[in-house]
């Protein structure tokens, strides 16, 4: 018995990590807000953004619950203006989306922005008195992809570690990643898309996406 | 009289252990069935192993969902939250000593300090480590292991593993948590086997416990199962090693796409054939 002594160490060590990235993959999915922000560094839209969400979350019971109807209307209402979901599925998807024609590069976005979306709604219902605070932002003023550090903290719980990534676009600032506790969102679909596209081209990536997006429809339904 | 007594209740309950082992693992072999094993396995240089990785991943999926999971939702069910926060605190608090040691060993004297007053703290008035006092003194919980120490020392993690039962880890960390991290945990150092026994399987129950809403959501949002939990699993790590501030790695997929705008709507295919015409062949051949 003495050899698995040692083994509890990692569950403590992960423990809690996991369950607070329902709670903080929900802040990306919700990225968006109330009204338009209008700051002008990246610091300061996603310290609004941030707010704005947690606000809407606490002052709306259905949404909170993780009523997908009303998640999905904040998402396409709110966050649009603020992710910019071709850049991320671009990104995720690699090499493989210089292969796609146009019809699969939207399909692709379509698919992989309602996963997001689906999965992740869930973590809405797990927002309480959680507040946003800026973690220390270095970036030169010309600069035009920079990251945003924060950590989400509550009366409950650790601080959960919540990073973005920023590209300036002509229409404002827009996030393309979100790091979860130090997982980068992007990064952790590469290799699971690669293997897709390499298996069964990128019409069989677009088919996996689709089919779980139909699977997890028909779950929630139910 | 009492000692023997319960010696030779061990000899029981290990004969007892011994078939429940035995059974768990044919039942866990059913349940989990054969792991697929994709054609370009360990073809990553990250996880060499993968195959058998892939297998050991899918056993254990199979305890899990015969054994730990179960137990873990009666845990949730039976247990209010203030029972359950306050185990979790208690057994967060039996890895304070080694939080200390590794940030010694890792060149933080302040943080191995305040580790030590956190445990002082919280095995005193936290009654055992039931209640986490010192994180509301302002005395902030920090997350070190061995693994991470070697990490700090510049070791890279090698080969990706996946540990019978207890899941991901890797070369360096394996040798970090499993090995030299055994000896710093305060549990070890229990005498009564009991004791120690029940304080470990409890621990891992209500470690499985706080999993339940991710891994369901993980499983929805996972394409392949596997490898979301590997590379989390490594990138976690490595934010872990760096405390949270790791420096930007950039593939070279990435920096392709970077340095080449145009792959964006400007080399798209021509618009003319209709939808459903062959995918286009990539400009240049990968690599």
């Amino acid at each position: 018995m003495t050899s698995n002594e040692g083994h509890t160490m990692k569950p403590m060590r992960l423990s809690k990590f996991l369950p607070t990235l329902m709670l903080a993959a929900a802040l990306l999915v919700a990225g968006g807000a109330q009204s338009q922000s209008t700051a002008a560094t990246p610091d300061a839209m996603v310290r609004d953004l941030s707010n704005e969400v947690l606000n809407a979350i606490k002052a709306d019971k259905a949404l909170a619950s993780g009523d997908t109807m009303r998640v999905q209307k904040l998402v396409d209402e709110k966050i649009l203006p603020y992710v910019d979901f071709e850049k991320m599925t671009r990104l995720a998807v690699g090499r493989g989306w210089r292969q796609a024609t146009p019809e699969q590069r939207a399909a692709l976005t379509r698919e992989f922005r309602t996963l997001l979306v689906r999965t992740y709604s869930g973590a809405l219902s797990q927002v309480k008195d959680h507040q946003v605070k800026l973690r220390p932002f270095r970036a030169q003023p010309n600069e035009s992809d920079v990251m945003v550090r924060t950590n989400i903290v509550a009366s409950r719980g650790d601080p959960i570690q919540l990073d973005y990534r920023l590209e300036k676009t002509s229409a404002g600032w827009k996030i393309y990643d979100v790091n979860i506790l130090g997982v980068w969102l992007v990064e952790n679909y590469k290799s699971q898309f690669a293997s897709e596209i390499n298996a069964n081209g990128v019409d069989g990536l677009i088919k996996s996406l689709t089919d779980r997006n139909r699977e997890l429809d028909g779950t929630k339904k139910a | 009289m009492k000692i023997a007594c319960l010696d030779g209740m061990n000899a029981v309950s290990h004969r007892v252990r011994g078939l429940l082992v035995a059974a768990l693992v044919v039942l866990a072999g059913l349940a989990s069935g054969c792991a697929t094993i994709p054609a370009d396995a360990g073809n990553d240089p990250r996880d060499p192993l993968e195959s058998v990785n892939r297998q050991i991943f899918e056993f254990n999926e199979g305890v899990d969902t015969v054994l730990l999971k179960p137990l873990a939702e009666a845990y949730v069910a039976i247990l209010p939250v203030p029972v359950r926060d306050c185990l979790s605190n208690a057994f967060s608090n039996l890895r304070e000593p080694s939080n200390a040691l590794n940030n010694l060993l890792q060149g933080k004297p302040a943080e191995a300090l305040s580790d030590t007053c956190r445990f002082a703290v919280n095995t005193t008035v936290g009654l055992l480590g039931c209640f986490d006092v010192a994180t509301r003194m302002g005395l902030e919980k920090h997350r070190e292991d061995f693994g991470q120490t070697l990490g700090v020392w510049g070791a890279t993690p090698g080969a990706y593993l996946v540990v019978p039962v207890f899941g991901p880890s890797s070369v360096r960390d394996a040798i970090g948590i499993y090995g030299f991290e055994t000896f710093l945990d305060v549990n070890f150092w229990i005498d009564n086997v009991s004791v120690r026994n029940s304080i470990f399987f409890t621990r891992l129950i209500s470690f499985r416990s706080e999993l339940l809403d991710a891994d369901k959501l993980i499983s929805e949002a996972a394409l392949d199962k596997y490898s979301f939990v590997r590379d989390g699993f490594l990138q976690r790590r490595r934010n872990l090693v760096y405390d949270g501030n790791p420096p930007r790695e950039r593939d070279p997929d990435e920096e392709a796409e970077e340095a080449k705008p145009s792959s964006k709507p400007a080399d798209k295919p021509e618009p003319g054939p209709p939808a459903g015409g062959s995918p286009v062949e990539p400009q240049s051949p990968p690599k």
